[in-house]
């Protein structure tokens, strides 16, 4: 059996668990039932893959007779689509593992177990898709089937909000991409992918396609200030469900763009570029510090998941540009730097999440105000989100730092670049890209210090109990590979260069068969890491110092009370807070950000109100933009109202008018 | 094999000699004001006693805080270790670059700021915020300073770097000079010296660096204190190597040149150390908040120097 056919076989299978979810539903065992075979499933899923991608690899193409009558659905497993289709499938392998234990707690069964496996399939048909129709129709099955998830807690405050944000930006979206399909079909209407890669275009159409293609595909990834849906929606959704929106779905949207930008395209310009590098860099910034102003455990998370979009949209720019310039391996390394983040980004971001949903199955709690000294009650929680805060923040040894790494390199290129626009805006966005970096580590510092830290805040963190095994399992197998993809990345780019080859027509070196394992994308002499030394450097260094000092020094240790200036007793409320601790970086950046000022009331003397602080924020996307879209669109419709309450003889007259009108613009036409 | 004895010899040399610049700073400022100053072997001795006494430990400290003190020393140990001091192109040098030397300074930091945070007191809190929202300034402002150097050599790797600053062709260049400024300002602050922090202080409200490590003592402290140490000596051998490379042994060299090497490293530390403690002495501390127009200055300056050589390229 070809390999396509077995994968669309595993994927029917993957509906029918959805269809299998609905009459089972009100069984105990069902949601053990439907996580496993969902894990079962992504797991064959992503061994099928891996072994057709391991023999020779060749492009499968599949034609099914479903879909427009005269196009038929088209699939297509080639390099690109492998490479995201394994995303897909480890990140729902180990969602499904996660929810098996996750998903007990569960009240509301009925509304997230057939829509998980559905929401799965829709992932994975989005990746193979090879023709615009079968693309966008599983592209709305996916927007569907989460917009599902998303809303499942519809009682709970502001997720029916989150649902319908989200269900108004995913439309807008698909709107978008629609007409950009449109575009590259050209006016013979060719919505097969391999006609539109045949097709020509004129130079003013690219400039059009290009904004559709960033609207589109940008909204559902959440490019500023597109994401205003996603910090509204991830969170809403069980934990397992967030980390597949946040770890695997804003993939699939980074998919779509790799695939009509370098694929379907073919040959861009390298204006394309500068967009697409300006839009990175702001993202990468404005998501941290979003993240930096969050106190919500997930909703800071899924704002991490727009800086890192931002960070993967900077690699992706940056090939655009070498690539229009005829600079091959340049593009092959910056490509290169922006999939390796898909695939670290997806890692940690699903461990974060898993993390988060174990801390809220545990408190109960979304605000990390009200967490605190969980490193004692959870230690193994603890412990993977930590590794998951050390390689989002991008310190080696982790696998976060490696693209990061690899993106400076490629930002370190761009010098021999001929067109001025790019060289003063490449060296600002590898600032912007620092910047974002040094935050995040800020960011991450507080979300792990405040919930995982210092003493219990409020009773419930204080009773909180290690979560189940099914669920730390999941995080272990994360935490695993954030280590290994940050040890050996050689073996991670090396099964890029396929990717790189058929988008760029080159690839980096094999990095396997450097010396030592080291990762070398250009030269020796010009740059290399090597995250396995490093790492053992570090560790015996440290389990030397340990030992010797506990030998020849003291290993005596004796507990007291921590120093509170003499005065005894402090109890938890006098502990810094998030809010305290983002205060000095909300005082240096958010004064022109995010309009932040700070009112202090003091009472006069006998007055005896309290004195009250109180910091004072505007998000300026929401301000700026959509509340004055939604102003004039209330506005419109309530003009528009009006029209429903009329005589029959003025609609018939309309309807006249109209008419008369139609036939004016005909004949003017022609 | 000898590769590998010069590479320990290293390890052991920024290991011993850190203490000794710590000392000799504060020698030399205290002669600045006129008072007669610890003697310098002064940290050596505050080392070996507190390695002797018994850590006292906050009730509710996790194994992370007791964990801390041996990643802090040990990352900033290594890096330390990685950057030339006097040879270049050591057995290991490339194993990390100057982005990865930076990243896990930032580590080390990192893992500080949550140790902070762990005991749940106010100070660690105040401390650590702070410390962080300096980073979040002085990082990137260093990498600017890497990518100026970067531009200019070809190459993040520190030998490289050394081994072009030390021809000819490097001559005088504005963005290497612009570049230099950035590298001290960022290298004070991440030092915590006046004026952004002050090493001497345990006034509650001027504090940063010493808040967040208010609550460690014994032997923890010792490698907290040590890891500063080498932080200051690192951070010298790093302008040195890229300002100053007269004299750095190169690859495969005789034992002759590199015992000057290591003649001309001293030198160079003695240089750095008086200076140091001159511009301390010179300067008075500034607000916390000051801190960002401080540290903004060293990001556009690194900018500026990044950009000159973007647009330079062409011309």
């Amino acid at each position: 059996m070809m390999p396509l056919t077995f994968l669309m076989w595993l994927i029917a299978a993957l509906l029918g668990t959805a269809v299998l979810a609905v009459t089972i539903v009100r069984m105990r065992m069902a949601p053990w039932v439907i996580y496993f075979m969902a894990l079962a499933i992504s797991i064959l899923l992503f061994t099928a893959v891996l072994s057709c991608v391991s023999r020779t690899f060749a492009i499968t193409q599949l034609t099914l007779p479903v879909g427009l009558p005269w196009l038929g659905a088209h699939f297509r497993l080639d390099a690109l689509a492998a490479f995201f289709f394994v995303i897909v499938n480890i990140g729902g392998a180990l969602a499904s593992l996660y929810g098996i234990g996750y998903g007990r707690h569960e009240s509301e069964q009925q509304r997230v177990l057939p829509f998980f496996p559905a929401f799965l399939a829709g992932m994975n048909l989005v990746v193979l898709a090879d023709d615009a129709f079968t693309f966008l129709l599983s592209w709305e099955f996916m927007s569907l089937s989460s917009w599902a998830l998303v809303v499942a807690h519809h009682r709970e405050e502001n997720n029916t909000r989150a649902g319908y944000v989200y269900v108004v930006m995913a439309t807008l979206g698909t709107l978008a991409l629609l007409l950009a399909f449109g575009l590259l079909a050209g006016p013979d209407g060719n919505y097969a992918f391999d006609a539109m890669r045949a097709q020509t275009r004129p130079p003013l159409w690219a400039a059009v396609l290009l904004a559709l293609v960033l609207l589109g595909t940008g909204s559902k990834a959440g490019l500023v200030p597109l994401h205003v849906w996603l910090p509204l929606a991830h969170p809403a959704a069980p934990s397992h469900v967030s980390a597949l929106m946040s770890g695997v779905m804003t993939k699939v949207a980074i998919y779509g763009f790799i695939r009509i930008v370098f694929d379907l395209f073919g040959r861009a310009d390298w204006w394309w570029s500068i967009p697409v590098l300006a839009a990175g860099g702001g993202t990468a910034v404005m998501g941290v510090l979003y993240a930096l102003m969050q106190h919500d455990l997930k909703r800071l998370l899924a704002y991490h998941t727009v800086e890192n979009i931002g960070i993967v949209f900077i690699g992706l720019g940056l090939s655009l540009a070498f690539k229009a310039f005829d600079m091959a391996t340049a593009a092959a390394l910056a490509l290169t730097a922006g999939l390796l983040h898909v695939f670290n980004h997806s890692i940690f971001k699903s461990l974060l999440f898993f993390g988060a949903g174990a801390v809220l199955t545990a408190t109960g709690e979304h605000d990390i105000e009200h967490l605190g000294g969980l490193i004692h009650r959870m230690p193994w929680t603890a412990f993977y989100f930590l590794v998951g805060c050390v390689a989002i923040s991008a310190f080696p040894p982790l696998n976060g730092f490696v693209s990061e790494w690899l993106t400076f390199q490629a930002i370190l290129l761009s010098p021999e670049l001929p067109s001025w626009g790019l060289k003063l805006l490449v060296p600002t966005v590898g600032g912007l890209l620092a910047l974002s970096a040094a935050l995040a580590a800020a960011c991450f510092v507080k979300a792990f210090g405040i919930t995982f830290l210092g003493h219990a805040r409020t009773a419930a963190a204080g009773a909180a109990e290690e979560t189940d095994s099914w669920s730390l399992a999941a995080m272990s197998i994360l935490a695993a590979l954030c280590f290994i993809v940050g040890v050996l990345p050689g073996l991670f780019i090396d099964a890029l260069a396929p990717v790189t080859m058929s988008l760029i027509g080159d690839r980096l070196p094999s990095q396997l068969s450097q010396p030592w394992l080291s990762l070398v994308p250009i030269a020796e002499s010009r740059s290399s890491y090597n995250g396995l030394l490093v790492f053992l450097f570090i560790i015996t260094s440290a389990s030397l110092t340990a030992v010797v000092i506990h030998r020849l020094g003291s290993r005596a240790l004796r507990r007291g009370e921590a120093w509170g200036c003499g005065f005894p007793g402090l109890g938890p409320k006098t502990q810094y807070t998030a809010g305290s601790f983002s205060q000095p970086i909300r005082m240096v950046y958010g004064t022109y950000v995010f309009r932040a000022r700070e009112h202090v009331e003091m009472r006069p003397p006998g007055d005896l109100a309290p004195a009250r602080f109180r910091a004072e924020i505007h998000d300026l996307a929401w301000e700026l933009i959509y509340t004055p879209v939604a102003t004039a669109v209330s506005l419109a419709a309530t003009r528009l109202n009006q029209l429903q309450f009329l005589t029959i003889r003025r609609y018939l007259s309309f309807v006249f008018s109209a008419l008369v009108i139609l036939l004016l613009v005909l004949a003017l036409w022609r | 094999m000898l590769d590998a004895g010069i590479q320990g010899v290293q390890m052991l040399l920024v290991l011993l000699l850190a203490p000794l610049l710590t000392g000799y700073t504060r020698k030399v400022r205290a002669r600045i004001l006129r008072r007669l100053g610890p003697p310098i072997l002064q940290p050596y001795r505050d080392l070996l006693r507190l390695l002797q006494k018994e850590v006292v430990l906050a009730e509710n400290a996790s194994w992370l805080f007791r964990a801390t003190p041996y990643v802090v020393f040990a990352a900033t140990w290594v890096s330390a270790a990685l950057v030339p001091t006097f040879a270049s192109g050591l057995m290991f040098s490339w194993s990390a670059d100057l982005i990865a030397i930076i990243a896990l300074l930032g580590g080390a930091r990192f893992f500080l700021a949550l140790a902070g945070m762990d005991v749940g007191t106010s100070f660690g809190g105040i401390g650590s915020s702070r410390e962080m929202m300096i980073a979040s300034l002085a990082e990137p402002a260093m990498v600017m300073i890497v990518f100026t150097m970067a531009l200019l050599a070809g190459s993040t790797q520190l030998s490289t770097l050394a081994g072009f600053m030390i021809s000819p062709v490097a001559g005088l260049r504005v963005s290497a000079g612009l570049a230099l400024i950035a590298l001290v300002m960022v290298a004070i602050a991440e030092n915590a010296r006046i004026p952004i922090d002050n090493p001497a202080t345990h006034l509650e409200l001027t504090m940063v660096h010493e808040a967040m490590i208010l609550e460690y003592s014994g032997r923890h402290l010792a490698l907290i204190e040590l890891a500063a140490s080498l932080q200051l000596l690192l951070y010298m051998s790093l302008i040195a190597c890229i300002f100053t490379p007269w004299g750095l042994a190169a690859q495969g060299a005789s034992a002759g040149s590199e015992l000057a090497g290591a003649a001309a490293y001293l030198v160079k530390l003695a240089i750095g150390g008086f200076l140091l403690a001159l511009f301390e002495t010179a300067v008075a501390k500034m607000r916390v908040f000051r801190a960002s127009e401080f540290l903004g200055a060293a990001l556009m300056l690194g900018l500026l120097g990044t950009l000159l050589l973007f647009v330079s390229r062409s011309l």
